[in-house]
């Protein structure tokens, strides 16, 4: 079993996590967040308006952020074929509109995913660590992990023991993420911090730097099973954590957003609030994503709209 | 894979279409615009460009005079008298009028200012209408105000506002004056005047009655006639502070009235428990807003000594992020300076900051080539002694200084003759009440900074002027 | 049998919790209301004026620290040595403004009372003057009284006593420090007033009592960088008057017009009208937020 003392991989801090003491002293020494101030600055980055030529860059670049997703019970074969093809292209009649990111899957259904892929380079992204709730012990987290990386996932979307957390165990859920990092071998590590259940910014902005000291490769909002999920203030408090831990220990840790961003106008604030927020450095893929279902599509229509000139309707675009 | 990109906002401008622009415009007197007795006039330009947007008349004392008689004529016969209740609807309409043409008022005040669209927009317009909204439920609850079982109007108000915020200072001289029965000559401020004569408009389209509400444009000379003409017997002035003795000098030993909204050097104290992304915040909003050109700007940075270098780096990359150019555009954060003559003092001020050496660094932002600009910058290694930890520079320039306890925090905060307002960023509840019990300023931001409202009070102790303007305070200056 | 001589007081100013003579060594003459010699008391200085305000602000922020309900039992029992020497000051009242012994009593006990009145106040003005702001926003809200610092007040003439007395204590009661010039023509009640101070729990520096030339001494008050507000009630020289509020004018002092044409009739009731002038609101904001 890994300590926090022996695997944190973040230089500069290993003494951080030295001690259930030293980690909760560090945590407890984060700057505070006050509310109404982060939710003031991201409804002033909201006004942000972004048209013509920016928009159009904007627009394909949320679509290439997207891990287009399904995380149902009912979904099937077919589910997940259709999801795959939409993720590949995401506007039949456009060769030129990028693909998605990802596509984000429960466990069971990542070899299908995979298959359907086929040699496409999009990655498969999938839900682990008894998602959404967590409530399983460690052996069923880390096999769940471990059967998703078998089957070809190559994004784990691991969620944190938010009772931990919220019951001031931190050690226990630092050791917990650097566990399913280690099952996930080389596949992407993003930590869902399910900031609806963690309720205040500054529960938000240490549960960030929890992740982080503990190797995540990005930190995530939310499941998309709870309310809230993202907001702008939430993913702000986020941004402000990657970009003060890269300039602590200079690597970069990448942010997803994910729940009730439906529409195009929410996910331009959302890449102005990155760029101006955390920096440029995040504008990419590889840095911020979307877990979106419905955004793809109004991303479409407003793709649409700006090639033509007249608004699209929801006929134009698919329904899958 | 693409590496990072550079995500480049497309020009977003406002239309100017919503504004309609008279080349030219008189005094409003009575009701009805005309030009000045001797037809003198001046032009009002948009700093942002120095293009001419319109000649203005320039009230003489005869036309001062004019604009007097009608508000003691209306005072004494129509809105003395008129009961408190019909003075309020006539608020009412004036506050929905503002909504209604709310943007066309925005762009007016950012071509005449300087000022970003934005702010005009979300911050100037939204404040005028909720400043008349407030204030005409106090008109016929007067007697319910504290102030007194029979309140009355003192009767004719020479009010004299600035550039930095035209409307919305019209609205906290307008509003409540008329609330309390009285009746009002206004000057705007010479560069900045087309708001308040369009607000005429908005005067004619509530169908006030003539004579309550007079708008006479000028420059000093202007103000001066008003604020001396025997039969004012109110004067409400925000502006600088040696305007303001003038002003005190000029109403000794008579009966006047007066409220004085002048200058200040507020400090922004932070401490190194502070939520610092919000400090960081607010210490730009503080300084920057409105181009610094804000009476209450949080100009001093006070910053714990052990926190000064984070703070700073983060400031610093807070400031590079600021939008400065085209204040008509949707995403300019940062304006242009409202006037030639304002540039040239911002300028010398700081040059003076270099020959005192303290420390320069300066956003990196392309300014454009016409018009009045200055990039936000600071100063860092200022003391006490330094002038530009004195004089109140009126534009986007901060001066940063240090402490190491509270006490000198507080003792550093008040060594200032002004006292207007004061920031505090601490988390630490019990420091907030003893801070803000301790800064000698009539406002204090604890956690946050440069907000305002009608219901809330504004106004300095000291050389920052007398008096308070927002709240049931803002009543007393305006009845006996 | 021989007649006993008495024992005169000599009337010295009170700065500082001290009774100074004038730094300048000059006194001048005191009648009585019939014009007969009462005594010679100290002829301040603008040097003696600059003491007073230095012992006011030294005595200010400690003044302006304490408590409401402690400064009230403080001014209170300023009101219980006042009824302890009540003969004393009917004597010199009715002596020096030429009243009967019973308009005298009269003056003497609305003076008691009023100080009474004011010694209640400490601990309420502010709930009266302050209040909650309902802001539409997520913040909390609140303005508050606070005193204004050192203020200067040119005590009425006519009413050596009473006047003093209603101009004075409502600005120490709110937390101001105050230096008075007393009635320049009958000055005696205000020195043997500063003598129940002494000797009350008031600390020293919160009232300081000059006696002299108001044309003398209240320009120099008047320009005083250090004092924050001035009050020219008892200035019967309109032009004077006008002449030190334009001297206020330079560092914006609060100013107090003198009351003008009409006499002043200080038994009516005081109301709350002199406590909110040496006062500033002052309005904190702090967010709601968890």
């Amino acid at each position: 079993m890994p300590t926090g003392a022996s695997a944190t991989p973040s230089r500069g801090l290993a003494e951080v996590a030295a001690s259930e003491a030293s980690l909760r002293r560090f945590l407890a020494g984060l700057p505070g967040v006050d509310q109404v101030g982060a939710e003031a600055r991201a409804a002033t980055l909201a006004t942000r308006s972004i048209k013509t030529t920016a928009k159009a860059t904007a627009i394909d670049l949320a679509i290439r952020m997207i891990d287009l997703t399904t995380l149902e019970g009912t979904d099937t074969e077919g589910k997940v074929r259709t999801l795959v093809a939409k993720a590949l292209r995401p506007d039949p009649l456009d060769p030129g509109c990028p693909s998605v990111a990802a596509v984000c899957v429960y466990p069971d259904r990542v070899g299908l995913a995979r298959q359907a892929l086929g040699a496409a380079s999009l990655h498969v992204a999938s839900v682990a660590t008894a998602f959404p709730a967590g409530r399983s012990s460690l052996v069923v987290k880390l096999r769940d992990t471990a059967d998703a990386v078998e089957a070809g996932a190559d994004e784990i979307d691991m969620v944190i023991d938010r009772g931990a957390f919220l019951s001031g165990r931190a050690m226990a859920v630092l050791d917990e993420i650097v566990a399913v990092k280690q099952a996930c071998g080389r596949a992407h590590l993003k930590v869902i911090l399910e900031t609806g259940e963690l309720v205040t910014y500054d529960n938000v902005r240490r549960a960030a730097w929890l992740a982080m000291l503990a190797g995540a490769d990005f930190v995530k909002t939310s499941t998309g099973k709870v309310q809230p999920a993202a907001t702008m203030p939430v993913t702000l408090v986020m941004l402000e954590a990657v970009r003060d831990f890269r300039a602590a220990t200079g690597r970069q840790v990448g942010v997803k957003a994910a729940g009730g961003i439906r529409s195009s106008k929410d996910a331009i604030r959302y890449l102005v609030m990155t760029g101006e927020v955390a920096g440029n450095d995040w504008l990419d893929p590889d840095w911020f994503r979307f877990g979106a279902s419905s955004l793809l599509n109004d991303l479409l229509l407003q793709r649409q709209r700006m090639a033509t000139g007249h608004y699209s309707g929801p006929d134009y675009v698919t329904l899958d | 894979m693409t590496g990072p990109m550079s995500f480049d906002y497309a020009p977003a401008p406002e239309s100017r279409s919503v504004v309609d622009l008279r080349s030219s415009y008189g005094l409003f007197i009575d009701g009805k615009f005309a030009d000045p007795a001797d037809a003198r006039s001046f032009k009002t330009v948009n700093p942002a460009t120095e293009e001419v947007l319109a000649e203005v008349g320039e009230a003489g004392p005869a036309d001062v005079d004019r604009a007097v008689t009608a508000a003691r004529r209306a005072y004494t016969k129509v809105w003395g008298p008129m009961p408190g209740r019909e003075r309020a609807k006539y608020l009412f309409r004036i506050a929905r009028i503002v909504q209604e043409r709310s943007r066309e008022l925005a762009v007016a005040e950012t071509l005449d200012n300087g000022k970003p669209i934005r702010e005009s927009r979300d911050s100037d317009l939204p404040l005028v209408a909720a400043w008349f909204f407030y204030y005409a439920g106090w008109a016929d609850k007067l007697e319910h105000a504290g102030l007194g079982a029979d309140p009355r109007p003192l009767g004719v108000a020479g009010q004299v506002i600035p550039w930095n915020f035209p409307l919305m200072m019209l609205a906290w001289k307008i509003a409540p004056a008329l609330a309390c029965g009285n009746t009002v000559v206004l000057k705007p401020a010479e560069t900045t005047p087309l708001t308040a004569l369009l607000f005429a408009d908005v005067c004619r389209q509530a169908d006030l009655p003539p004579g309550v509400v007079n708008i006479v444009t000028g420059a000093g000379a202007t103000g001066q006639a008003l604020v001396e003409h025997p039969d004012v017997d109110k004067v409400a002035f925000t502006g600088s502070t040696p305007v303001g003795r003038q002003i005190a000098r000029a109403v000794a030993g008579s009966t006047k009235r007066v409220t004085l909204e002048l200058g200040g050097k507020a400090a922004n104290v932070v401490f190194d428990d502070a939520p610092l992304d919000q400090a960081v915040e607010g210490i730009v909003n503080g300084i920057f807003f409105n181009q610094g050109h804000v009476c209450c700007a949080g100009s001093r940075l006070l910053v714990q000594e052990n926190v000064h270098d984070e703070v700073l780096e983060r400031l610093k990359r807070r400031m590079a992020t600021l939008r400065v150019g085209d204040p008509l555009d949707k995403n300019t954060d940062v304006g242009a300076i409202n006037s030639a003559e304002q540039l040239a003092r911002i300028r010398a001020l700081t040059d003076v900051g270099d020959a005192e050496g303290a420390e320069r660094w300066s956003a990196p932002c392309e300014l454009p080539a016409h018009g009045y600009w200055f990039a936000p910058t600071l100063f860092t290694g200022v003391s006490q002694a330094h002038r530009i930890a004195r004089e109140e520079i009126f534009g986007p320039v901060l001066s940063v200084l240090t402490f190491r306890t509270p006490h000198e925090a507080v003792a550093k905060a008040n060594n200032t003759p002004y006292g207007l307002s004061a920031g505090v960023w601490t988390e630490k509840g019990s420091r907030i009440l003893w801070m803000a019990e301790r800064l000698r300023a009539g406002v204090v931001w604890a956690n946050t900074f440069n907000q305002f409202d009608p219901a809330s009070p504004f106004g300095g102790y000291r050389e920052s002027g007398y008096g308070r303007e927002g709240g049931r305070q803002g009543l007393a200056g305006y009845l006996a | 049998m021989s007649e006993r001589l008495d024992v005169r007081k000599t009337y010295k100013l009170f700065i500082g919790g001290a009774f100074p003579r004038s730094e300048s060594g000059r006194s001048y003459v005191v009648n009585d209301a019939k014009g007969r010699f009462w005594a010679n008391a100290a002829l301040a200085s603008r040097k003696d004026a600059r003491d007073a305000v230095v012992a006011a602000r030294n005595a200010q922020p400690g003044w302006a620290g304490r408590t409401g309900y402690n400064r009230g039992q403080v001014l209170y029992r300023v009101a219980e040595l006042l009824e302890g020497r009540r003969g004393q000051f009917v004597a010199e009242v009715s002596r020096g403004e030429g009243l009967s012994t019973r308009k005298a009593e009269a003056v003497v006990d609305a003076s008691i009372d009023r100080w009474v009145w004011y010694a209640g106040w400490t601990d309420k003005v502010a709930q009266v003057l302050g209040n909650a702001n309902p802001v539409a926003g997520p913040y909390f809200n609140l303005s508050t009284p606070e005193p204004t610092g050192v203020v200067a007040v040119v005590a009425p003439q006519d009413s050596s006593l009473l006047g003093l007395v209603s101009v004075a204590a409502p600005v120490v009661a709110t937390g101001s420090t105050v230096v008075v010039l007393a009635s320049e023509t009958a000055p005696l009640p205000a020195i043997t007033l500063a003598e129940v101070l002494a000797t009350s729990d008031l600390p020293g520096g919160v009232v300081n009592m000059l006696t002299g030339r108001a044309a003398e001494v209240a320009p120099w008050l008047a320009t005083h960088a250090d004092v924050n507000a001035i009050d020219l009630t008892g200035v019967g020289d309109a032009d004077l008057a006008g002449d030190l509020e334009a001297d206020a004018a330079g560092t914006l002092k609060r100013v107090r017009r003198p009351a003008g044409a009409k006499t002043a009739d200080w038994t009516d009731g005081p109301g709350t009208d002199r406590l909110g002038w040496t006062m500033e609101i002052k309005t904190v904001w702090h967010p709601m937020g968890v």
